[in-house]
């Protein structure tokens, strides 16, 4: 009796958490991973709900407070503060989403074509990712302004070359320690060519930390262009995003209006956290995994 | 009473005894071959590291588009004798490498040109601005070390509630970028309660401190709450650690395990990972002597880069990066040579 009462309820015990997308992360990296996905369905719909025009300009109305028209108030030139933010969501994660994603795939490559083919060619990957890593991002994208102009297009290149060794870093040392394993001298052994091996097998062994790095990088990548957008050297007026959200409500907070850059700033912090926790679960996760 | 006592003293005693032993015999053992050759081999990779630095700063000027000469003029009116003067210093009679190395060696004499928009040479330009960078820098600084270490260090030995909260505030604090920190330190204490300058560096003195008082916490507190946590983790671990846990059941007295185990274990990764996020602080000064406008190279650095001043702006990379690259390579040798358990082999990276 008492061991059928156990077996009917150990069942649906074990199956719960398989309902979970995302297993092993906790109850911290859930509530993380689901602010993300929020964040994300913002900017992904939210700006088809916007009914103002973000950028029409009303002087007369600067600084209006929050009512039913402005629903978070409107900015020093008299725009809608609410759908600035839904709309600049768009240009503040798209920008990050970009840096990440070459820098993945340059990282990647880097890690996987060192650790494969070794020696010289280990060594000058290495080197060259010495150097780079000696360029705080920050300082590579203002580098990259000087040279071609403010915008978001240089700012968003250099970014993803100044984060390429983070990555390249994390893949190197994880795929050494795959290439050791005797698996990989048995594909070797069955005459497998070097570029399927380390892309069909170490790649896969890899992905887990991949992901997970990648998604502490996005963190960062989110704070860096904020920051070039607030100087002015990222994302340009009129268009709507965070960081120049912030940026654009400095003159406010000088004057006691600091909704804007407030709201703006909290749009930010709330991100930044969200990935980071879900970032540092997923690192957690993968080496308990490994 | 008297039992424990004499337990304590003689286990003092064997521990104490101990130590000197120890480092003498370690002393006799550690021969100053390998010690040279690391820091040979850190030392020429630090050379090398910048030399490629250099390369990249000095090369960028190619990579804009256009001719260099008209990348440096930027269609302003210039008079015959200034293009004359910005073909002499950059050599563009001159193939690419003679160009770079004539520069460099410029660089190593401490002359990075002549400022386009100033006329003056960058270097009396720099000299002007950079205590007011090392001031911020410096002040950052001290609060990381002072503030991070201390907090890491009792939240991990007093696990409680308030360790908890201490240590989720941190996590919080870390999501927060230097620019909102001081976007909000300023809204709170220079507009709202009025207690704290805004702008500028103020008079030298008890004025220059109020004003580093709101950029020196914007830009120091990701990295406060980054080494708190981080030497939170490695205060639990060494707590968990087989030793302390031996030490804790034969009764030495806590402040001695603290002290003499938890503290020395813990201190040299968790002083090297500190040093690190110091060294790591030189990029966010930048944005952070922008909206305080305290005057430094930061400010100077995106000032220039608006006026399309680029010589200025290669100087002040190049400097940032230096001194980052300086920095890690000194904590690593550090490091490396102070810790004996260390091996000097070879390293891997």
């Amino acid at each position: 009796m008492t061991s059928t009462t156990a077996i009917a309820t150990a069942r649906p015990a074990a199956r719960t958490p398989r309902l979970r997308i995302l297993p092993g992360i906790g109850i911290t990296g859930q509530i993380a991973f689901w602010t993300v996905i929020a964040v994300a369905l913002l900017a992904a719909i939210g700006p088809m709900f916007v009914q103002v025009d973000p950028n029409a300009v009303d002087l007369e109305y600067a600084y209006y407070p929050p009512s039913p028209w402005y629903p978070l108030g409107a900015d020093a030139s008299g725009r809608d503060i609410l759908s600035r933010l839904i709309v600049g969501s768009r240009t503040a994660l798209l920008g990050p989403l970009a840096v990440v994603t070459m820098a993945t795939f340059l990282g990647t490559l880097l890690g996987l074509v060192a650790v494969w083919f070794g020696g010289w060619v280990d060594a000058t990957i290495v080197r060259v990712i010495d150097a780079i890593f000696a360029f705080p991002g920050i300082l590579v994208a203002i580098l990259a302004t000087a040279l071609f102009g403010p915008g978001l297009l240089a700012a968003t290149i250099a970014l993803a070359i100044a984060y390429t060794p983070y990555i390249a870093r994390i893949v190197r040392s994880a795929a050494l320690r795959e290439r050791n394993l005797p698996y990989i001298s048995a594909l070797q052994v069955q005459g497998r060519h070097g570029f399927a091996i380390s892309a069909r097998h170490i790649l896969p062994n890899v992905s887990g930390l991949i992901v997970a790095n990648a998604t502490l990088c996005f963190g960062l990548a989110l704070i860096d262009l904020a920051a070039l957008s607030f100087i002015g050297f990222g994302v340009q007026p009129p268009t709507a995003d965070w960081g120049a959200m912030v940026g654009g409500g400095m003159s406010g907070i000088l004057q006691g209006e600091p909704g804007e850059a407030l709201a703006a700033s909290l749009l930010i912090v709330i991100t930044v956290a969200a990935v980071n926790t879900l970032g540092d679960r997923l690192v957690q996760r993968s080496e308990n995994r490994a | 009473m008297t039992d424990t006592s004499s337990t304590r003293a003689i286990a003092t005693r064997r521990t104490t005894g101990a130590a000197p032993n120890d480092t003498a015999r370690a002393a006799r053992r550690a021969p100053w071959g390998p010690a040279l050759a690391f820091l040979a081999r850190r030392i020429g990779g630090l050379l090398g590291t910048m030399l490629l630095a250099s390369f990249v700063v000095f090369g960028a000027l190619y990579l804009a588009p256009g001719s260099p000469l008209s990348f440096l003029t930027q269609g302003r009116s210039v008079t015959p004798e200034a293009i004359a003067q910005l073909e002499a210093q950059y050599h563009l009679d001159q193939p690419f490498i003679v160009q770079y190395f004539i520069w460099l060696g410029g660089v190593l004499r401490g002359d990075f040109g002549a400022s386009i928009i100033f006329g003056d040479p960058v270097t009396s330009l720099l000299a002007q601005r950079v205590g007011n960078t090392a001031l911020l820098l410096a002040a950052a600084a001290v609060l990381v070390l002072v503030i991070g270490l201390a907090v890491g260090f009792f939240a991990g030995l007093k696990p409680g509630v308030l360790s908890e909260s201490v240590m989720a505030l941190a996590t919080a604090a870390m999501a927060v970028p230097g620019f909102v920190a001081a976007v909000v330190l300023m809204l709170v204490f220079a507009v709202q309660l009025g207690w704290m300058p805004s702008y500028g560096m103020g008079e030298p003195g008890i004025g220059t401190l109020q004003h580093l008082a709101l950029p020196s916490i914007a830009l120091a507190i990701t990295s406060i709450a980054f080494v708190a946590r981080l030497t939170q983790n490695a205060v639990r671990a060494e707590m968990k650690s087989e030793h302390v846990q031996t030490a804790v059941s034969r009764g030495l007295p806590s402040r001695f395990i603290v002290r003499r185990h938890i503290i020395r274990n813990a201190a040299m990764p968790v002083l090297t990972a500190a040093g690190l996020t110091v060294a790591g602080l030189i990029a966010g000064s930048v944005i952070i002597e922008q909206i305080f406008q305290l005057g430094g190279l930061g400010q100077f650095l995106i000032d220039s880069v608006q006026k399309k001043d680029f010589p200025v702006v290669q100087a002040i990379c190049l400097i940032y990066v230096a001194t980052f690259i300086v920095l890690n390579t000194l904590i690593d040798i550090a490091y490396t040579l102070l810790d004996p358990r260390v091996s000097l082999g070879k390293k891997t990276s």
